[in-house]
């Protein structure tokens, strides 16, 4: 089976802002996506790409094996719901299923039907009129019921109340179940995405800092507490993702594919919203990582001889 | 029909929730023999998790003789363990009833024998798998 998504260094720049770099990625199909990151990171840019709304700067890409929007057969293959979950808010719920009807060649009409029943929608309710929840499930029966084989999600859940969100989700997963689709959905929120997700990208001041499975990603992170080190001092297998230090504690968040072996300090696995907190900070500070204590000692022995010319001067 | 629900700061990996809330029905004697489980697209519409999740559990029943897939109809229970099972493991029971008397004998509160206890459990499955 061909990937969901496969790019080579792919960037995109507006005037003279960067707004995607070096994004490398494959992801293998099956898989629900969760692209995480902070505000301004590169989600939507790189899922406008992704759906042919934006063409990239630099690099290749290609979505189920085409370029995006390459023909209305690839643009049939992919659905795309837009931040905020627009809808016509002067169309009736009807309407849009009509429109869909209309502009899209595999269009499912019993399956709009039977999810607006489901959702008990007023099929003459103008959508203006519907609540972010019942908006943002009108969205997305439009988008499932045009049966892509990939279903790509600008925030979806953003704007809705945790029972919204919950609905959508739970929505969202049916279809996934009941047709097979592949998803990716971008969120700010780890939390909006660790019950839905298995593979996961985590993009910072647009670049991507990590991807991979979901489950192999929690195995091969741990977090590390020892008496204060360096982290050069770690066994050579733990890349070491990040570093704190307190004048006696030091803490490694580290990444190794065969596990951390035993020694004097405290291993234990991050869960995935430490884990991607992890990498944003890491992202978001590149000079800062790791921290390691060759740069503070520098520090203090600079503050040190600061003192001591100070003395001298007396 | 049972219904799952997720616990997402245990810790503990989805799939084997579910396989734990299998486990769990069986000793309690709310799934026997011949029940059906609920269909992947029940358990996501209901919990609102990747279907995967649902699919490797079940697959992991399966594996350990529990549940057996009956292809276009449902994955279905195929062994029960009944109240039965639960005084076969009497000697267990003991065991740890000894152990719990010796953790309270060397200081250990409820709270530290609980913590001591899930962690142990816990890298103890780590190191199964």
């Amino acid at each position: 089976m061909t990937a969901i998504l496969q790019a080579q260094s792919l960037g995109k720049r507006y005037g003279r802002r960067q707004a995607l770099a070096e994004c490398t990625l494959e992801i293998p199909p099956g898989h629900v996506v969760g692209l995480v990151g902070p505000n301004g990171a590169g989600k939507t840019t790189l899922l406008k790409i992704a759906c042919g709304m934006l063409v990239p700067t630099t690099g290749r890409i290609e979505v189920l094996g085409e370029q995006p929007a390459a023909s209305p057969a690839q643009l049939a293959r992919v659905g795309y719901v837009a931040q905020d979950t627009p809808t016509y808010a002067n169309l009736s719920v009807a309407d849009h299923l009509k429109f869909g009807a209309k502009l899209n060649p595999r269009w499912d009409a019993k399956l709009a039907q039977a999810r607006i029943e489901q959702l008990d929608l007023d099929p003459k309710q103008k959508a203006g009129k519907l609540s972010g929840g019942q908006r943002a499930q009108l969205a997305l029966t439009v988008a499932v019921a045009k049966r892509p084989e990939l279903l790509i999600l600008d925030e979806p859940v953003a704007s809705l109340d945790p029972l919204a969100r919950r609905g959508f989700l739970r929505h969202l997963m049916e279809s996934v179940a009941e047709n097979d689709t592949s998803v990716i959905l971008s969120s700010h929120l780890v939390s909006d995405l660790e019950r839905v997700c298995d593979y996961l990208i985590v993009l910072v001041s647009s670049r991507v800092q990590l991807a991979g499975e979901t489950e192999d990603l929690l195995a091969q992170h741990h977090r590390i507490v020892c008496t204060r080190r360096k982290d050069t001092d770690l066994p050579p297998e733990l890349e070491v993702i990040w570093a704190e230090h307190t004048d006696r504690q030091s803490t490694f968040f580290v990444r190794s594919e065969s596990g951390v072996p035993a020694g004097d300090w405290s291993a234990e696995h991050l869960d995935l919203e430490d884990l991607v907190l992890t990498y944003m900070e890491r992202g978001a500070d590149p000079g800062r990582r790791p921290k390691t204590q060759t740069a503070r000692e520098t520090e203090e022995a600079q503050a040190v001889q600061a003192a001591d010319t100070t003395g001298d001067a007396r | 029909m049972i219904e799952f629900h997720l616990d997402t700061r245990s810790g503990v990996a989805p799939y084997l929730q579910i396989v734990g809330q299998v486990r769990q029905a069986l000793l309690l004697g709310l799934l026997s023999e011949g029940d059906k489980l609920p269909t992947v697209k029940e358990v996501v519409a209901k919990v609102a998790i990747n279907p995967n999740t649902v699919s490797k559990a079940y697959r992991e029943l399966e594996h350990a003789g529990l549940a057996a897939a009956k292809p276009g109809v449902g994955t279905f229970i195929i062994r029960s363990l009944g109240q039965a099972s639960l005084a076969e493991h009497g000697p267990l029971q003991q065991e740890l009833r000894a152990w719990l008397a010796k953790a309270r004998a060397a200081g250990l509160t409820e709270p530290g024998i609980e913590a001591l206890f899930s962690r142990t459990f816990r890298e103890s499955a780590e190191e199964e798998k």
